[in-house]
């Protein structure tokens, strides 16, 4: 069984630019990681971030003083 | 980690590949570009990969077998260079983005016209339908010798039989197959062989290439240096240098060529037992847990070493994304490149997880695969 929990999912257009976030956020030490994109948001083939839903703002001030675009923040169960 | 992700790439090669790489550089200059002894190694080196893989495929001679980066560039050279505008080739709902984008991109920009044989819902065509869409400006068929997302496996011998009786080409992506099943493009009727190297030849990423049957002009996808001819303001026309513009990864196709010894001394049809006894193994290890759905007919004797499948209605980015953190096994999940096969299979919403074998998965793997399989789909 599969257990779901609320979580901040944040999506890029290209992998480049996930590969590009995990480097940032694992240098800074904070939470999360790289998981297949929930199709909740896309079916197509990609990496999201994975993180709990309390470290959105850290995540999202980290991705822009680094420049990394994220196409989307998303809370949802997965 | 268990390692069940091979139709994406074999992570596990055999030693001499990794020895022969690193041999090459060591000791390799650059093949076709002088003649002191490190060129003249490269040249040698390059050159007896191209003698093992002409014999390992049926390819009757070893100047028309081209070394490209992947299969995506092999296709890519043999579609863009084989068709003109007013042409029409013959595909499959099964193929891989690596042949449909490129026809569909021949399609937009070079008038060149498409039809594809569906396949329907557990991704089977009827080979009847083939000879149903030829048409005065048929030229070709261009297919996959097996889906990579369902393993399901193209009868070339049926494929090939239309295409002689039609006078096509016949353009194989072998992807899927190279290594792991045995070619023989001649006997078969082939025309054009796309292979990678990274699959199951077990050779390095950023190696692959295409086998032409002599005869068959294909025209250059690039052009630059070759090492001959540099006056000449067009691109030489002798195979294999009029596809092989710039330096060859060298070093990467003397790894390939130590897998191909490897693969030639262990024997294909050994290899492909052991593959096709692993997927069965799986498979009737999976197929009547409840909640798990199966893609593909695996009443077929032949078949790639993959099995598809999906667990309830969950995502199948989080049954592979639990696969791997609670169990340490390494699957794909989601559109496996093959949006047409999705459709046919109805999964586009939820992708599927699949499940690949190599010659290095064991049976203790794949029973720790079905047992995990078993425990996410318990209630």
């Amino acid at each position: 069984m599969l257990r779901k929990t609320l979580s901040l999912i944040i999506t890029f257009d290209a992998t480049v630019q996930a590969m590009a976030a995990e480097s940032c956020l694992q240098a800074l030490g904070l939470p999360g990681r790289l998981i297949p994109v929930p199709r909740e948001i896309t079916a197509g083939c990609g990496l999201a971030w994975k993180a709990p839903p309390e470290a959105q703002e850290r995540l999202r001030a980290a991705l822009e003083n680094a420049n990394i675009p994220a196409s989307g923040y998303h809370v949802l169960m997965v | 980690m268990i390692y069940l992700d091979n139709t994406a790439t074999t992570l596990r090669k055999p030693p001499c590949v990794a020895q022969a790489i690193v041999q090459a550089m060591e000791t390799m200059g650059n093949a076709a570009r002088g003649a002191h002894g490190s060129a003249l190694d490269a040249g040698r080196t390059v050159f007896e990969a191209r003698v093992k893989l002409a014999r390992f495929f049926g390819c009757p001679d070893p100047s028309h077998v081209i070394f490209t980066a992947n299969s995506t560039e092999a296709l890519n050279i043999a579609l863009f260079g084989l068709f003109s505008p007013g042409d029409h080739v013959i595909s499959t709902d099964l193929e891989h983005n690596s042949v449909l984008r490129p026809l569909y991109a021949l399609e937009r920009e070079a008038g060149l016209a498409v039809d594809f044989v569906p396949a329907d819902s557990r991704g089977k065509v009827d080979y009847t339908a083939f000879s149903a869409l030829v048409r005065p400006s048929t030229r070709a068929i261009v297919c996959t010798h097996a889906s990579n997302l369902t393993g399901e496996m193209l009868d070339l011998h049926e494929i090939a039989a239309v295409a002689r009786q039609h006078n096509l080409l016949l353009v194989v992506d072998a992807s899927q197959t190279a290594g792991a099943v045995p070619i023989d493009m001649a006997a078969l009727g082939v025309d054009v062989l796309c292979f990678t190297g990274h699959k199951g030849l077990m050779g390095p990423q950023g190696t692959g290439g295409l086998c032409i049957r002599p005869g068959v002009e294909i025209r250059p996808w690039k052009r630059g240096g070759s090492g001959v001819q540099s006056y000449s303001p067009t691109q030489p026309a002798e195979y294999p240098t009029r596809l092989e513009a710039g330096t060859l990864n060298s070093h990467g196709i003397a790894g390939l060529s130590a897998a191909v010894d490897f693969l030639t001394e262990t024997g294909v049809e050994t290899i492909a037992r052991h593959e096709a006894a692993l997927t069965r193994r799986f498979y009737a290890g999976v197929r009547d847990i409840p909640g798990v759905m199966v893609y593909g007919d695996f009443a077929e004797v032949r078949r790639a070493a993959i099995v598809a499948l999906n667990v309830r209605d969950y995502d199948s980015g989080a049954v592979s994304d639990a696969l791997s953190e609670t169990y340490g096994i390494a699957t794909r999940p989601g559109a496996h490149c093959a949006p047409r096969m999705h459709r046919a299979l109805g999964t586009v919403n939820q992708g599927a997880v699949r499940f690949s074998f190599s010659w290095y998965s064991t049976p203790e793997e794949v029973d720790a695969a079905i047992a995990a399989v078993r425990e996410i789909a318990a209630p």
